[in-house]
């Protein structure tokens, strides 16, 4: 069963949608009127990435530093080093992407409290084609030691990881999408870093698919369709892919028979990897990762590319019914 | 605005006695590590014994002071000068100098923040740290428009062929940043060979003043020189400001100086043409006592 802080409407066509971008927006707003010392920084994405709502309330704590990305990323460590809690957004490409040994070296290395927004995240950005989606960004960031690497389910969650980040003493990573995605959570939940969710549930399952991010709506459609084949499958959505929720995954591996990843990423590196990794070491359990093998995204609709790259509710069931036995 | 305290001729004479010393702690622990960079360190002498004993608000007995100034080494390889100018004034002990890139030590081969108290950030790759200087100056200037608290960022002048450092400078540039200064340490040396060669950087003076830098350029084995030129810095209004420092390559070690191999060499593995391997470190140390940058030497 689906679990009591989510909304039914996520097993459905009628799920509202809506963008987790205006939760970060929204997010830093609140977290700047909590906090004095949060201030934002852009790269010339202001709007887009909903930084403008910040800027627009508060206009002496926002630092618009024109498309210059690694510069960014080494200004907001110099104004941590000051006592500030500085946001850096931009699209994921180039902000981490571009300003890898920026983050790696002035935020991660300084211990600096930095919080990275990574907008346009993963092969949804549609249109704008392989140059400006990023599916790299979860590997990138997962190897930066003390980096917290979060993926928020929706506009909801977004909001709550914002308002905790700017509460948390360290570097945090959070990529966010474009596109208006299904609204999975209820505005009053609250955000446990660390804890994976239950999101649903049967008895004595044996298989078990776990998602980071947005595609929570495809991945539980699945499981109904998979239980209702009788496939008793559950599903659990990583909101943190670091640090990972271990004992979670301690549990889930002792169950299931078979696990499926499920990400808007390369397989390579990213949330399945992270997973695969503790499962072999600690309870080994057949991992099959679903996300992008290994090849750049293109132009399309969301739907046609997150089809196209086996991101999807088909990809999913034919997955669970190749592998498990 | 700060004003910059008049040196006097003991002044003077004390800063280069400081500057002796640190250069022959700079040979001294780069010996005993047997990597690292030579001639930066040696070059910047003069201005880091100016900068810690006598510019700066700071006290190595509460290094997280809130006020202090900062100083940003965004050429990170030049460390040996930030460690040994640094133990000079009271951070740590001297000995620990000669812990330079082993292991376990608080004095890495590019300097660490959180190994050791008084540093301010991380460093080596080249070109970030003037955008961390910007990100301090701006925070700064957040809490107090007025402020008198003052980032030194120090370059080197192979860095500013890093795309980030004119990133950093437009930023500045638009910002008005006047509590910010930056110090280049104009040696013309890289690793490969010399600036002009490798990448020509010049008009310099051209560069920043376009990025709304306000620019000097001195003599910077000249402490007079450099205090007056830090002093003019924090008396321009609205502009983040340079001083090109023009060094000599390795000063203070005569047979070390203006060559571009003693860039990332200690003594026993620089160049041989001027003083046999076996010899380098006893030559320098020798040269640095007697007459190569010594008290007697600046006296003439």
């Amino acid at each position: 069963m689906l679990h009591e802080s989510l909304d039914p409407n996520i097993l459905t066509d009628d799920a509202e949608v809506a963008h987790t971008r205006d939760g970060f927006g929204r997010g830093l707003v609140a977290a700047g009127e909590d906090n004095p010392q949060v201030v934002a920084l852009c790269a010339d994405l202001t709007e887009s990435t909903r930084t403008h709502l910040f800027a627009e309330q508060f206009p002496e704590r926002f630092v618009q530093v024109g498309v210059a990305e690694q510069n960014m990323a080494s200004v907001a460590s110099g104004m941590a080093a000051m006592g500030k809690v500085p946001f850096i957004a931009s699209y994921a490409m180039f902000s981490p992407g571009r300003s890898w040994e920026q983050v790696r070296t002035t935020i991660g290395y300084n211990e600096a409290n930095v919080k990275i927004i990574g907008a346009h995240a993963g092969v949804s950005v549609g249109p704008d084609g392989a140059t400006h989606q990023a599916i790299e960004d979860i590997a990138l960031m997962r190897v930066v030691p003390g980096m917290t690497v979060l993926a928020p389910v929706d506009i909801h969650e977004a909001e709550r990881m914002v308002r905790w980040a700017a509460t948390y003493e360290g570097p945090v990573y959070i990529r966010i999408g474009r596109e208006k995605t299904p609204v999975a959570t209820k505005r009053e939940s609250t955000f446990e870093p660390g804890k994976a969710l239950p999101a649903y549930t049967v008895d004595e399952a044996t298989v078990t698919l776990l998602s980071t991010g947005t595609v929570l709506g495809s991945v539980l459609r699945a499981a109904v369709s998979l239980n209702e084949q009788g496939v008793a499958t559950n599903v659990y959505h990583f909101a943190s892919v670091k640090p990972l929720d271990t004992a979670a995954l301690d549990t889930i591996a002792a169950a299931s028979q078979l696990i499926v990843t499920i990400e808007e990423h390369q397989v390579a590196g990213g949330f399945g990897s992270a997973v695969a990794e503790y499962v072999a070491a600690n309870e080994p359990t057949k991992v099959v990762r679903l996300g992008v093998q290994d090849q750049y995204g293109q132009s399309g609709t969301p739907a046609e590319l997150l089809a196209h790259y086996g991101i999807d509710a088909d990809t999913i069931i034919g997955t669970v019914t190749t592998h498990h036995a | 605005m700060l004003l910059m305290r008049y040196l006097s001729e003991d002044d003077v004479r004390s800063l280069q006695k400081q500057a002796n010393a640190i250069r022959q702690s700079i040979i001294e622990m780069l010996v005993a590590a047997g990597s690292g960079h030579t001639a930066g360190p040696l070059d910047m002498a003069d201005i880091f014994a100016l900068l810690y004993f006598h510019v700066m608000r700071h006290d190595p007995q509460n290094p997280d002071w809130d006020e202090r100034d900062r100083l940003v080494l965004s050429a990170g390889h030049i460390c040996p000068v930030l460690y040994a100018t640094m133990a000079h004034a009271g951070y740590f002990p001297v000995e620990e100098l000669l812990t330079l890139r082993q292991f376990g030590s608080r004095l890495q081969g590019h300097p660490h923040r959180t190994a050791l108290p008084g540093i301010e950030t991380s460093s080596g790759p080249l070109g970030s740290g003037l955008s961390q200087a910007v990100g301090m100056a701006l925070a700064a200037r957040m809490d107090n428009p007025y402020t008198a608290q003052s980032i030194y960022c120090v370059t080197g002048d192979g860095e500013l062929q890093e795309g980030q450092i004119w990133e950093a400078a437009m930023l500045a540039g638009k910002e008005k940043l006047h509590n910010l200064v930056t110090i280049v340490d104009r040696n013309g040396i890289q690793i490969d060979g010399y600036t002009k060669d490798v990448m020509p950087l010049e008009s310099l003076r051209d560069k920043w003043e376009s990025f709304g830098w306000h620019v000097q350029e001195v003599d910077g084995h000249n402490v007079r020189q450099v205090n007056d030129a830090i002093g003019k810095a924090h008396s321009i209004y609205a502009q983040p400001s340079v001083i090109i420092a023009h060094t000599i390559a390795a000063k203070g070690v005569d047979v070390f100086e203006r060559d571009f191999r003693w860039h990332g060499n200690p003594p026993g593995k620089g160049p041989e043409d001027r003083v046999p391997r076996d010899k380098q470190a006893a030559v320098a140390l020798e040269k640095l006592r007697t007459l190569g940058g010594s008290i007697e030497a600046a006296d003439r």
